[in-house]
Formats: structure tokens, C-alpha cells, sequence
């Protein structure tokens, strides 16, 4: 969807030269993405991959035009670098790293209102896959192959199992436009209401796939948006049926806290809001298909 | 990470919080010096375990001798106490903390979380304090009253005085009270805490503002940065095994369940385990082995599942990202030469070079059962069991 992610799209890897900005560098390239550089404070000047070195966001985006940026800085660093991006006029940055304290994320979140909606960076994760929109670009770090281009958008918490999904369409012969993880943490970047709504307004998708889980009211809000706004049919998953309340499952936004948080209210508000649920995680691209059936 | 009550109030007291005069003690002979050394006539004693609802469980005990001190000690030091809170397996008593008892006008109930939705921190109170919040909010949701707080200015002094005005505390109290939510607050949020929780909050008849009893948790993410609340982590307060894949970086939670699981990803481990359910069976645990799952962990995980007796199957769902599955079935081959598996194993492989993957381990000659599909992988699991 070109408004996070297309062909054009400019991309820069803060923290280039560790062991997982290089490898995942690697794999963007390869898949097609149009990476441009990298930042690495002190390391300004140098080649990395074939590629510019620089100190600072700003000075990757004056040189090289970058419009997006992928972040592989240790969790501690996190924030500083998704403000800095923000700052030097990323337009899409997507957070990888798992371990972001909440508090940081809240801190990121209230600097960004400084921008007005126009010149407001996205950013998606953290703890997330990141973004794709097979066959154009790839600003992320799942397995490219296992998507066909197509007209689907999927957004999912996990990233195993929007891969799960992908591959559940893939099988069917569905293909997607854009798929965005938006992470398990519980203050993220983007959340389940901000894709769909960009997800309506992107004339490559047809429909939207929505995998969530348990804790957390993003479900629940995205739904009553799109009972209200949208126009394209929203198919969603829930996991987490078994799981106890008041546990952190794996992600640390995977809790049941309140009322509206467990996976069979979630459903339940769902279906309320006139979404489709699939009804279990092995039927998602079966359940996707019967909709476009029936368009 | 949750920490005891002893600790929290000691935090909580640092930031100008008035908590009634106590000490921790691990002996009956130290709990009888202990009420001596606080003075008074009469003393709590309260057993220290990561949970709530402890007078119901008998953890609270009131004594008018500090002999009764001596001997209510004695009686819950390594006692299990089993809460709603705790399971069925209960929480084993290790400190004993003996304070002051407080006489009691009021209780008032005070809490500050994380709101998801506002994305800021949220202060919850209400005139309705002892009850659990969850209570509060069924019987008498009336009397909850909220406060946000923007957190990029901290919490105002209009905020915690209209709070304070809020619970009907008397004009003589409000500065005192205003003081006490403001030091909760900054508590929260200058330690990276998650959740504190303070109830009750009372006036005593001596009209003191006293924090008689407070919960707090903290964000795990943070601890890298929060040593001196890491330190206050106690392990024996926390499922053994829980405990062995925390420290080896594994997601774990152990459940009720007999199909044991080695997953990777939190979101595909939740998918599993409602599969399992859906074939009529029930999970022994939530495995997460991170979106890697490198061999080194599918060994741990291995370990960890296998310490489970409980478990009567192991089912491995792995989705091979940029890891290969060729890379995690050598990881698999490697871990049951290790480990042994005496009970039998689903194995789920799919994703990137799922074909190399599942060649390795049929040529392997390793007893396993190979399954296509997340269903397929939930149904032969439940069948195995039945055989």
C-alpha cells in the first residue's frame, strides 16, 4: 500500500552495521527492496554492504532521500532512534525489536504529537515482523516468498501467524497487497484502527484480514471503526481461547486484564460490529475465500 | 515482575507514601524481637507471597503478645497458602512481616495502571476500600472515580486533591492525602512500574493517611535499567519451571493441560493451544521459542517440556521464517539425542524448505509422527493420546 510501502520507497536500516541490521539488510535487498543506507552513529562515512554509512537519520535523508526506516537497535536505544527518524522526516519506520519498555513507547508516542496528521511519521511495531507488499517492497523481516501478490490486507499482532495466514491464502491461490505486523507489546506504534483505516482508503485491497489475540481494547476499537467507516469487508481471528486470565502470553500485551479483553468477548464484539470471524486459526484463508465469494 | 508487599510499601514510603512501622523477619525468635523493637500493643502478622486475598486464606494474623507474635510466625513460615489468586498449588510462605496494627476509620481504595486505550496512566479510586478492584467495579461501580494522567507533564496537585476531594477525605487530610497519590504516582512512574495498587488505603482514628496494605508489578522490559527493583525479584514466589525457561529466554507458561507444545511465536503458541482445545484436548503449556527457534533453544525447550510430568504428548508447531525448517529439524534431530522423549511427538513443520525439513527427519529414524496443518498437528496430537 503506498501510503506505508511501494517499489519507490526510499529505505534506510537504523543500527546497519550489527549482526541483525546487516543479515536482515541482506534479505530486504534480495527480496527487492530499494535500500539505500544505513545509520550507525560514528560509523558515518563508511560502506556497509555496498552501501552509505551515515551518523545520523537526518544526514541519510538529506543524501540519499530516504523515506522509510527499519529499526535494529537494542531496546534501550529504541526510542531515541524511532524520535530521530521521526524527526528527519521518515515517513514510515518500522520497530522490529522485542523489549521496548512500555513507558518508552508512551514517550515516542506523545513526541509524535508535535507533528501535524500530514507530516506525522508511521510507525509500526515494535515487536513486530514489519511490513510487505509482495512482489514491491519489503520493510520487514518474514519469509517474502510465502506471499503472492494479491488484493488482501493483512494486519496481524503475531508474526508467526499472520505468516500462517499468508500461507493459508497462498494455498488457496489469495494473494495480498500489504501485510503489516503491528506487534505484540502493549503500546505499539500503529494500532489495529490506524491500518484498517489506511487499508480502506488503498485501492490494491479488496478486503481485510485481522489477526488478534487476547488483552489489550485495539480489537474491540478497530472493529467499532470499521462498523462505522468501512466499506471493505473485515474477516478476524482471535487466539488465545485457552488462555488464562491474567497471564502474559509470550507477548508482553497478551494479558486479560478487563472486561472485553479475552478472546470470546473479543469475538463476541466482533461479530457485533459485522465482521467475519474465523472461527479457528486453521480456517483463516478458507474464511477469507467464502467473503470474496460472496462480493 | 511482582514483588512482596513488604517491598512495595518500603518503595512507596521512599516516595513520601506514610506506611505503619514494620519489619521483615525469617525466624519465630526474630518475629518476637521484631514486635518488641516496633512497640505498641498489638501487631499483624502477615505472611509475604506474590498474591492477594491473604486474610481469607488465613496469611493475616492479629496478635496482642509478642509471643502470640512468635508463634503465629512460626505457624506460616513454609505453610502453602492457596488464595483465588494462587491455584490450586498456593504460594509457600518464606518472610514473615510484622507491623504495627493501625486503628482503622476509613478504608479507601487506591490504584494506577497503564490504560491501553489513552496510552496514558490511569488513577483509579474509590471510598469502597478491602474489596478486591474487580469487586468495586461489580458491586459498587458508583463509587469509582478516575483520573488521567498525562504523563509527558506527570500528575498535577489539582489531580490528586481532586481525588482526595473525590473519596470525601476532610479538608484538615486533603494536603496529606494529595502528597500520597502524587508519591504513587511518582513511584509508578519513575520506576517503570506497571501496576500499583494500594488497599486498603486508610485514616486511621489517629488521622493518619497510611498505606495498610500495596501491590505493585513492574515492566519486565525495564529491568535493565531498574536494578535495584530486579533484585527484588523472588523466585520461589514463581512456578519452578516458569523459573528454568525465563532464565534460558524461553516464553513459558505452565497450564493445567497434558499435550505439552514447542511453538515459535506468542501468537502461533495461543493459535496452537485453542487447536488442541478444538480437538478436544488440553494444552500442558504456552512454549514460545522466540521467531528464531535456533537449535540451542528447540534443545531447552526440549528439557523444559519434557520436566513436565504431566505431559503425555509433545506437539512442535514450528513456522520457519528466516530460519529454515532444514535448520530447525537438525535443531530437533539434535535435541532428542540429548533429551530423551519417552511419550509421543507431533511434529508441524511448514514454512520456508518445509520439504528439506521434513526429509531430515524421516531420514533421521527419530519417533515421531508428521502432521501438515496447524488441524492436522492439533488432531494427531489428541489422537496419540488416546491410543
Amino acid at each position: 500500500m503506498t501510503v506505508l510501502i511501494d517499489k519507490n520507497s526510499k529505505i534506510i536500516i537504523q543500527g546497519f552495521t550489527g549482526k541483525m541490521g546487516s543479515f536482515h539488510a541482506d534479505e530486504m535487498i534480495k527480496y527487492g527492496s530499494n535500500v539505500v543506507g544505513g545509520v550507525t552513529p560514528g560509523k558515518g562515512g563508511s560502506k556497509h554492504l555496498n552501501l552509505p554509512v551515515f551518523n545520523t537519520v537526518k544526514d541519510a535523508v538529506s543524501e540519499t532521500g530516504a523515506d522509510a526506516s527499519i529499526l535494529f537497535v537494542p531496546p534501550a536505544f529504541a526510542a531515541d532512534s524511532a524520535m530521530e527518524a521521526a524527526d528527519a522526516g521518515i515517513k514510515t519506520c518500522v520497530a522490529i525489536v522485542d523489549g521496548i519498555p512500555s513507558h518508552d513507547m508512551i514517550r515516542i508516542k506523545r513526541y509524535m504529537r508535535r507533528y501535524t496528521k500530514s507530516s506525522k511519521m508511521t510507525l509500526v511495531g515494535p515487536n513486530c515482523a514489519g511490513i510487505i507488499s509482495p512482489g514491491k517492497s519489503m520493510l520487514g523481516i518474514m519469509p517474502g516468498h510465502i506471499y503472492k501478490e494479491g488484493r488482501i490486507g493483512i494486519i496481524s499482532r503475531s508474526g508467526t501467524l499472520g505468516y500462517e495466514a499468508a500461507q493459508q491464502l497462498k494455498n488457496l491461490n489469495i494473494g495480498v497487497s500489504t501485510s503489516v505486523g503491528i506487534g505484540g507489546d502493549p503500546i505499539n506504534g500503529s494500532s489495529f484502527r490506524d491500518i484498517i483505516e489506511k487499508f480502506e482508503t488503498d485501492d490494491e485491497t479488496d478486503a481485510i484480514l485481522m489477526i488478534g489475540e487476547i488483552g489489550g481494547p485495539q480489537e474491540v476499537a478497530a472493529g467499532e471503526f470499521a462498523k462505522e467507516n468501512m466499506k471493505k469487508p473485515v474477516i478476524a481471528y482471535i487466539a488465545g481461547l485457552t488462555a488464562p486470565k491474567g497471564r502474559v502470553m509470550g507477548h508482553a500485551g497478551a494479558i486479560v486484564s478487563a472486561y472485553g479483553e479475552s478472546a470470546i468477548e473479543k469475538v463476541e464484539i466482533l461479530k457485533e460490529c459485522g465482521i467475519t470471524i474465523s472461527k479457528n486459526p486453521s480456517v483463516m484463508g478458507d474464511t477469507v475465500k467464502a467473503v470474496l465469494e460472496k462480493m | 515482575m511482582d514483588i512482596h508487599e513488604y517491598q512495595a510499601k518500603k518503595i512507596l514510603s521512599d516516595f513520601g507514601v506514610t506506611i505503619p512501622r514494620g519489619g521483615i523477619v525469617y525466624s519465630p525468635e526474630n518475629a518476637e524481637n521484631k514486635a518488641r523493637e516496633i512497640g505498641g500493643s498489638k501487631w499483624v502478622v502477615k505472611a509475604q507471597i506474590h498474591s492477594g486475598a491473604r486474610g481469607k486464606a488465613g496469611g493475616i494474623i492479629v496478635c496482642d503478645t509478642p509471643l502470640e507474635v512468635a508463634q503465629a510466625t512460626d505457624k506460616l513460615l513454609g505453610k502453602k497458602l492457596v488464595t483465588n489468586q494462587t491455584g490450586p498449588e498456593g504460594k509457600i510462605v518464606n518472610r514473615i512481616y510484622i507491623e504495627e496494627a493501625t486503628d482503622i476509620e476509613r478504608e479507601l481504595y487506591l490504584g494506577l495502571v497503564f490504560d491501553r486505550s489513552s496510552e496514558s496512566i490511569m488513577v483509579v479510586a474509590s471510598i469502597e476500600g478491602g474489596m478486591s478492584v474487580e469487586e468495586i467495579s461489580k458491586e459498587k461501580p458508583e463509587t469509582i472515580i478516575r483520573s488521567k494522567i498525562e504523563v509527558a507533564v506527570g500528575m498535577q496537585s489539582f489531580q490528586a486533591r481532586e481525588l482526595a476531594f473525590g473519596l470525601g477525605i476532610e479538608p484538615d487530610l486533603i494536603r496529606r492525602a494529595s502528597e500520597t497519590i502524587i508519591g504513587c504516582y511518582k513511584a509508578f512512574s519513575e520506576l517503570d512500574a506497571t501496576m500499583v495498587e494500594v488497599n486498603p488505603l486508610v485514616i486511621s482514628k489517629q488521622k493518619q493517611i497510611l498505606a495498610l496494605d500495596c501491590k505493585m508489578s513492574f515492566d519486565n522490559n525495564a529491568m535493565f535499567r531498574r536494578n535495584q527493583v530486579s533484585e527484588l525479584r523472588d523466585k520461589t514466589q514463581e512456578d519452578s519451571k516458569e523459573v528454568f525457561a525465563s532464565d534460558r529466554g524461553l516464553n513459558y507458561v505452565s497450564l493445567d493441560g497434558n499435550i505439552g507444545n514447542i511453538i515459535n511465536g506468542a501468537g502461533l503458541a495461543m493459535a496452537s493451544m485453542d487447536m488442541i482445545k478444538l480437538a478436544g484436548g488440553s494444552p500442558a503449556n504456552f512454549l514460545d521459542v522466540g521467531g528464531g527457534a535456533t537449535p540451542e533453544k528447540i534443545v531447552k525447550a526440549f528439557k523444559l517440556v519434557t520436566m513436565d510430568e504431566k505431559v503425555k504428548v509433545i506437539l512442535v508447531n514450528i513456522f520457519a521464517g528466516i530460519n529454515r525448517c532444514d535448520w530447525v529439524a537438525e535443531g530437533i534431530v539434535e535435541a532428542l539425542k540429548k533429551i530423551e522423549v519417552n511419550v509421543p511427538l507431533v511434529i508441524r513443520l511448514a514454512g520456508t524448505n518445509v520439504e528439506k525439513g521434513n526429509q531430515i527427519l524421516k531420514e533421521s529414524k527419530i519417533n515421531y509422527i508428521e502432521a501438515n496443518t496447524l488441524e492436522d498437528a492439533a488432531n494427531k496430537a489428541v489422537a496419540a493420546l488416546n491410543k
